[in-house]
């Protein structure tokens, strides 16, 4: 049972890359390139999540009660990695929906195959 | 063609990704003295927080998050000189439909909620889980709410930017503050109080609440010039 949660995790995260990485490199249309880029940060961020994961552990946060359950603590390390990382993750689909804006707003499209002016 | 193509370099990519992780375990302690041990013991004994995250993100790492913020900020000035239009430029071609009286009465019911959470999220930051990024991106929520709600509902950009440079200006100055020990930058110099009370943790509090402020601001701003762009 638990072996098959602990594939299941790591798969569901290598998963969500994946499908991730398919929809930026097949599909034509840059909104669900961007959509393809934020399901790959997603997946990121939950497979460093599971790495810091203890077994029957708590939240790291000494609220009352849990004052000297130190050892039984998660990894707090890769949660404030992903903290930045979904700051940083916002920001890159900000800025390229914003780009996709741009790109509209010059061409009149949003299909990457009718966006001739970049092939030569 | 390409789409196999595509499926077949994924699948190997993705047996590869698989065959490391799923060697690697789940839910045991691995490593006997690491940096999480340090990170845990001294969150408790030295800095009097209770939130270890937070810790880690305002005081351990906290310049890290100041260039995490400038970071944020660049974005949201590249996505504001990217959208810049002239004014002969073609008009805009968003449309924003009048909403209903349910949603217009139910958000302006929601949105003093809203931002109360938010403060209230950053100001507990490390004393629950939440802090400074999440209280603000709640606060953001609520002025989206509102722009949804409202077509005319407008936020003064002078007042963001006003905002947003206070806040980052105050991360900048406590941290600076730090050296008048004989310190480090964002070394705490106030008292830092007992363990899982509000006033705790020092400058770590303080940074965090400026913290929200910035990204509430940040964000809001980013928010208006997506949905006004013609602005």
């Amino acid at each position: 049972m638990y072996k098959f949660l602990e594939y299941g995790v790591y798969g569901a995260s290598i998963l969500l890359i994946l499908i991730g990485l398919y929809a930026v490199l097949t599909k034509k249309s840059l909104i669900k390139i961007v959509i393809g880029l934020s399901i790959i940060d997603g997946g990121i961020h939950l497979l460093l999540i599971t790495i810091g994961y203890l077994r029957q552990g708590t939240a790291p946060i000494f609220s009352p009660g849990f004052e000297n359950a130190a050892a039984k603590m998660v990894d707090p390390v890769p949660q404030a990695l992903v903290l930045t990382a979904i700051v940083i993750g916002f920001g890159v689909t900000a800025v390229a929906l914003s780009l996709v804006i741009r790109l509209y707003r010059h061409h009149r499209t949003l299909q990457i195959d009718e966006i001739k002016s970049l092939k030569w | 063609m390409r789409k196999f193509l595509v499926i077949l370099i994924l699948a190997v990519l993705g047996f590869y990704l698989f065959e490391a992780f799923s060697g690697l375990g789940l839910g045991f302690p691995r490593f006997e003295h690491g940096v999480k041990d340090y990170y845990l013991d001294k969150t408790v004994s030295e800095l009097h927080v209770a939130n270890t995250v937070t810790s880690i993100v305002v005081s351990f790492r906290g310049f890290d998050t100041l260039g995490e913020v400038t970071v944020l900020f660049l974005a949201v000035s590249a996505l504001g000189s990217v959208l810049y239009k002239r004014r002969h430029d073609v008009g805009s071609r968003s449309i924003l439909f009048a909403s209903s009286g349910i949603v217009r009465s139910g958000s302006k019911l929601l949105f003093p909620a809203i931002i109360l959470l938010g403060v209230y999220i950053f100001i507990h930051g490390h004393l629950t889980p939440g802090g400074g990024f999440q209280g603000g991106a709640i606060i953001a929520t609520g002025f989206l709410l509102m722009l949804l709600a409202y077509e005319n509902f407008r936020v003064s950009h002078h007042v963001l930017s006003y905002v947003e440079s206070l806040a980052g200006i105050i991360f900048v100055v406590i941290g600076l503050l730090g050296f008048i020990d004989g310190g480090t930058f964002l070394q705490n110099f106030l008292p830092s109080g007992i363990l899982n009370e509000l006033f705790s943790g020092g400058v770590i509090g303080i940074i965090y609440v400026m913290v929200g402020f910035k990204v509430a601001a940040e964000l809001t701003g980013l928010i208006y010039s997506v949905l006004h762009e013609k602005d």
